[in-house]
């Protein structure tokens, strides 16, 4: 790791400000990421901001029935909060399907959501990568890539985005709050995401020094219930192959609404609106759930590693909202889909 | 990692920048204050073993990955390895040599030696001190909510199913 300066930030505005008017500072919250990164000389700021002082670690249901979250709030106070648990089963659950308790414990809610591609070459620090420095080039593209997206890619990039809390996120209509030199904005989780496309150094629309305050996510009719299936190579502690995240609403053998996100197969958490529109209406059975998921991965692009995530993209989709609908008992995180 | 840290003024309110140089940083550590003088880049695992001889915690992956450094910020477990020592001035750290608040081993301690819960012995330290976490936390129910709860440990010994029953041994003994 190279040398670093350390600035404790004790008001939001002041760290605005001190990031803002420096091009080689940074934020510093949990760390989880970054510091792993720091020291692989992947990033390689001047100074470090510490914001873990700063007031935004609030958790609170809206009298509406949704939810805020300050961007400091860490992973398993989230996951633990009786509100998220009962409002929205599905953002528990993906929180708590992410890294191990310890990591828990320490990221916060605004960092996992700037989290790093899990991408070897990008994080070797040596590899040509277009998102680590831009124009050298994807290594991946012709090197190992089973866990690489299909979804989303371009010729320029195919990192998979990791985080468990992104899908669940973008498929509630969450919105993530920031503070920055120009004042306070609000981005649908959905654009907040950015594809790779000729800019994969590009991963969300902040300018330098805008800081993530805080995610706000709305009351939505079939969040109650709602789940996250993620599917990895080993019971816990692992990335996802595949994830969904599902809330369906069922009135009359019919569905009335679904909320439908992928995690692990594509460049960004992807919300499935191709099979979301397709279902809206359609019977709630299997046969609909499966020519969903066909609709969803039709233009998947894998390569030869990672061609496999297509067919268990669509079994879990299937699975998660047979689960949904009773039509099969849930184990998340553990099994593999029938 | 979120309560209030230490006040930083120095006679006016703006928060100073420190380093890179080596600064001066007051960590306390199993109850006791100590200053030493890190460069901001030193991780809480280096701290801890090379500037205060607090050797427990061990240096497995330094990257987030085996849980050998498992020690506690104010109570919760976390990794010294991906932890910063600058930034736990004004929190309380517990390692492993101040789990037992006596010259006695603490249950967790003792369970580990009777139930045979390791090999090497490498990744121990942090698996006691994630345990004793887990426990307070009530996540030891079952088996399976043990391994899900624990699965931020790793034991290449492979010593996992002597590890849940010196977990279950300590749950049970209340």
């Amino acid at each position: 790791m190279r040398t670093i300066t350390y600035l404790r930030a004790t008001d939001t505005a002041g760290a605005v400000e001190a990031v803002s008017s420096d091009p080689t500072s940074d934020y510093l919250a949990g760390g989880t990421t970054e510091v792993d990164l720091l020291r692989q000389e992947v990033l390689n700021p001047r100074r470090l901001v510490d914001i873990n002082d700063l007031p935004l670690n609030g958790i609170e249901g809206t009298p509406e029935g949704g939810l805020r979250i300050g961007a400091l709030a860490r992973m398993s106070e989230v996951a633990a909060h009786p509100v998220v648990r009962e409002r929205f089963p599905v953002l528990a659950q993906a929180l708590e399907s992410g890294a191990s308790p310890q990591l828990r414990n320490m990221a916060s809610m605004g960092g996992n959501l700037l989290q790093r591609v899990r991408c070897s070459y990008f994080r070797d620090a040596e590899s040509p990568c277009n998102k680590r420095e831009p124009g050298t080039g994807c290594s991946a593209l012709a090197g190992f890539s089973r866990g690489h997206a299909v979804l989303g890619t371009s010729e320029h990039c195919i990192a998979t985005h990791p985080s468990d809390l992104a899908v669940a996120l973008v498929a509630l209509d969450a919105h993530v709050r920031t503070l920055g030199p120009r004042g306070e904005r609000a981005y649908p989780a959905d654009e907040f995401f950015l594809l790779p496309g000729d800019s994969p150094h590009r991963e969300h629309p902040m300018e330098h020094g805008e800081l993530i305050t805080g995610i706000e996510v709305p009351a939505t009719d079939p969040a109650r219930r709602s789940l996250y299936l993620k599917v990895r190579d080993r019971a816990s502690y692992e990335f996802a192959l595949v994830s969904v995240a599902a809330a369906l609403s069922v009135v009359d053998g019919s569905v009335a609404d679904v909320r439908l996100a992928l995690g692990g197969v594509a460049t960004t958490p992807w919300r499935a609106r191709r099979a979301e529109d397709f279902l809206v209406g359609a019977a709630a059975d299997a046969d609909a759930f499966g020519m969903a998921a066909r609709v969803e991965m039709a233009d998947a692009q894998p390569t030869p590693m990672n061609a496999f995530k297509v067919e268990l993209a669509r079994r879990t989709i299937v699975r998660a909202l047979r689960t949904l609908t009773g039509g099969r008992e849930a184990d998340p995180g553990t099994g593999s889909p029938t | 990692m979120s309560s209030p840290g230490p006040a930083l003024a120095r006679g006016d309110t703006t928060p100073a920048e420190r380093g890179p140089e080596a600064v001066r940083v007051t960590l306390s550590v199993n109850g006791t204050e100590h200053e030493i003088h890190i460069e901001p880049r030193v991780s809480l695992l280096d701290a801890l073993r090379e500037r205060l001889d607090l050797t427990g915690a061990k240096k497995g992956c330094d990257q987030g990955t085996c849980g050998a450094c498992t020690v506690w910020v104010d109570g919760r477990r976390a990794l010294a390895c991906l932890t910063l020592a600058v930034t736990c001035e004004g929190h309380e750290i517990t390692t492993v040599e101040g789990l037992s608040a006596d010259a006695e081993p603490h249950p967790l301690q003792r369970a580990f030696m009777e139930q045979d819960a390791f090999q090497c012995g490498y990744c121990t330290p942090g698996q006691i001190m994630s345990a004793a976490a887990l426990l307070d936390e009530g996540h030891a129910r079952d088996d399976a909510e043990i391994k899900e709860w624990m699965s931020g440990n790793i034991c290449r010994c492979a010593a996992y199913p002597n590890i849940r029953a010196a977990i279950r041994a300590v749950r049970d003994q209340t």
